[in-house]
């Protein structure tokens, strides 16, 4: 059986969460046997897990999982995978997933492989999981030979898909062991797709200028309803959030569509963007080296360029 | 304070990535080798300012064979006092968290320190290995860590936010971007750690559960396809129509 640990954020799921789930069903077909999902803390509709191939969720409701303790986490999926019988255990490679993995593997002595970005193959009770390496310039093929199986999916890397209803939800009383830490508070900047996430990404580099300058950026990024990202440098002079810094030492993305104005393209930049399926650069330099990893490029003055696709963006959407 | 920092070997962010014949190991020609960033700038830095503070020691550890010496004294050149190097090539991250846990399970320290993630494996796995070998919490990509005595107040980075958590020593972190500034090592660090103590000790045994069957490198760009800039009308039409993202 393939076990899919379900994140939740203040009792909802989000799209990683489907993802997983889908990854995890597409998983167990290879297998040959089936999917079922594990949901911790709140949740406000853990029975729609179903329709994205789960065939049944176990819910371990305690409030006190609300937030994340990952020993605390650990714990209760080890717990539940070896009740369930889990062969395969599979989860988001998102700040949680990625804080919960390693340990399970420590606490299962069980082979993992985290950021999974294809559906495994399975032979001789072996997994062959791909991942990318070497921030994104290449991937590994990782065979995991333990009885139980562990995988973290990257984000963006299928698309949900459904497959069934709903399934139905048993509560599991699990022990639920006492967290050493305290959340003290959860911000969260409300309304925009977090970058790991989104599928349209605007950005940014010291091209620009100044901050001052970021206004049509943030147009564009508001008529696409893209999250907007920037270079490092200009994150570490302090004109953009950190947040926002993209590559190899920033977050690594891989949107649907990643627009790059007055970014030169340095290897290291190209190392958190290159998994994003299009690529549009816009730059006055036509030697650019970002224009080699591109799918479409601009050569102009992105003070120009930008607005007018923005308008161009706007008639599209009028038509 | 006693704070242990996880430091591993990665090659630079500049390298042009090969493999060999067969597809199974990297092609090392010409590669140069790093500290892991966020070893170096965030989770090292974050030690030595604590122990610069509060008082105490900061040890680097290392897994891996006698070519990562001279990576092991940057670290005692940045301002480590002392190194371990666990004398064996890791077979996968489990290897390295149970070569690391090992060595630091009787050595009582407060804090552990890792980086976020290796810059060649992009595993974010071993921090939370040792953490569970250890029994400690783990905090991830911990952005600020204020210390108080044994407590401490730690933002980490999620999903378009941070979260602030409070907890007491001991316990495990991983350093993101934030923690700390950079810092160069300077002639009269680096004259100094050679005389400060690198010990190497023996790996325990462990079972590999995962080995990297083959590398693959991804498809090939095609050409970029030039849209002029007074067409923007034409880009969002590719966009829309050929790319289909729009
Ligand atoms: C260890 C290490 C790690 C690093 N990690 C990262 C990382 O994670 N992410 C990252 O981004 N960088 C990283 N870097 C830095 C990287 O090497 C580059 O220095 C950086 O990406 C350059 O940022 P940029 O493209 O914004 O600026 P520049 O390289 O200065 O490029 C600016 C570009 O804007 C263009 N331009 C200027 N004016 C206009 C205009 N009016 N219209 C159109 N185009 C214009 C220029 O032609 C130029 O191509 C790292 C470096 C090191 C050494
Ligand atoms: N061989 C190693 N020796 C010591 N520490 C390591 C080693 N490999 C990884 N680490 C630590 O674990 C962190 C996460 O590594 P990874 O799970 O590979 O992304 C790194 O940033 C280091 O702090």
């Amino acid at each position: 059986m393939v076990l899919v640990f379900a994140e939740s954020v203040n009792g909802t799921f989000k799209k990683a969460t489907f993802e997983a789930v889908t990854y995890g069903y597409q998983t167990a077909q290879v297998m040959g046997t089936h999917c079922e999902a594990l949901v911790l803390g709140s949740a406000e509709n853990a029975a729609g897990l179903g329709q994205y191939g789960a065939q049944k969720v176990h819910h371990v409701a305690d409030t006190s999982l609300d937030n994340l303790d990952s020993q605390v986490y650990a714990a209760v999926i080890a717990e539940a995978a070896k009740a369930a019988g889990a062969e395969v255990v599979i989860m988001s490679h998102s700040s949680t997933g990625k804080s919960i993995l390693g340990r399970l593997a420590a606490r299962l002595d069980a082979g993992s492989v985290p950021g999974a970005n294809a559906i495994p193959t399975y032979a001789d009770g072996v997994l062959t999981v791909r991942k990318p390496v070497f921030s994104g310039k290449a991937f590994a093929h990782v065979d995991i030979s333990s009885d139980i199986k562990l995988v973290s999916v990257m984000g963006n890397s299928l698309a949900p898909q459904v497959v069934g209803e709903d399934a139905s939800v048993e509560a599991l009383d699990a022990t639920i062991p006492a967290s050493r830490l305290t959340v003290k508070d959860v911000a969260r900047v409300e309304g925009i797709t977090p970058l790991p996430e989104a599928e349209l990404v605007v950005s940014a580099g010291r091209g620009m200028k100044g901050p001052e300058n970021w206004g049509i950026i943030e147009q564009l990024a508001d008529e696409l309803g893209a999250t907007t990202a920037c270079s490092r440098p200009v994150s570490d002079v302090g004109w953009r959030p950190h947040h926002e810094h993209v590559g190899q030492t920033g977050v690594a993305i891989r949107p649907n569509l990643y627009i790059a104005a007055g970014i030169s393209g340095a290897i290291q930049h190209l190392a958190g963007v290159n998994s994003s399926k299009v690529i549009v650069v816009i730059n006055k330099d036509p030697e650019a080296p970002f224009f080699k990893a591109a799918d479409y490029g601009v050569v102009g003055d992105l003070f120009d360029v930008v607005p007018r696709l923005t308008e161009a963006i706007k008639a599209h959407k009028a038509a | 304070m006693k704070l242990l920092v996880c430091v591993s070997k990665t090659p630079d962010t500049t390298t042009k990535i090969a493999f060999n014949g067969d597809s199974t190991a990297l092609d090392t020609n010409g590669v140069q080798y790093i500290m892991n960033p966020y070893d170096e700038w965030y989770a090292l830095v974050r030690a030595l300012e604590l122990k610069e503070a509060q008082g105490g020691t900061v040890t680097i550890i290392n897994v891996g064979g006698p070519e990562n010496d001279a990576t092991i004294r940057k670290g005692l050149a940045i301002g480590a006092d002392a190194a371990v190097r666990v004398n064996t090539n890791p077979g996968s991250s489990l290897d390295v968290a149970k070569q690391i846990a090992a060595y630091a399970k009787d050595e009582g320290f407060d804090l552990v320190f890792f980086g976020k993630e290796t810059i060649d494996y992009n595993g974010a796995e071993v921090g939370a290995m040792v953490a569970e070998l250890l029994d400690m919490p783990f905090i991830s990509f911990a952005s600020t860590l204020e210390m108080d005595g044994n407590n401490a107040t730690i933002k980490r980075d999620i999903e378009g936010g941070t979260e602030t958590i409070e907890l007491a020593t001991p316990f495990t972190l991983s350093a993101a971007k934030g923690l700390a500034e950079q810092r160069i090592p300077n002639m009269r660090g680096i004259m100094m750690a050679k005389r400060k103590p690198l010990q190497v000790v023996d790996p325990v045994d462990v079972t590999q559960h995962t080995t990297v069957a083959r590398y693959e490198m991804p498809p090939e760009k095609s050409a970029v396809k030039l849209v002029d800039a007074e067409n923007m009308d034409e880009l969002v039409r590719l966009l829309s129509e050929e790319a289909k993202v729009l």
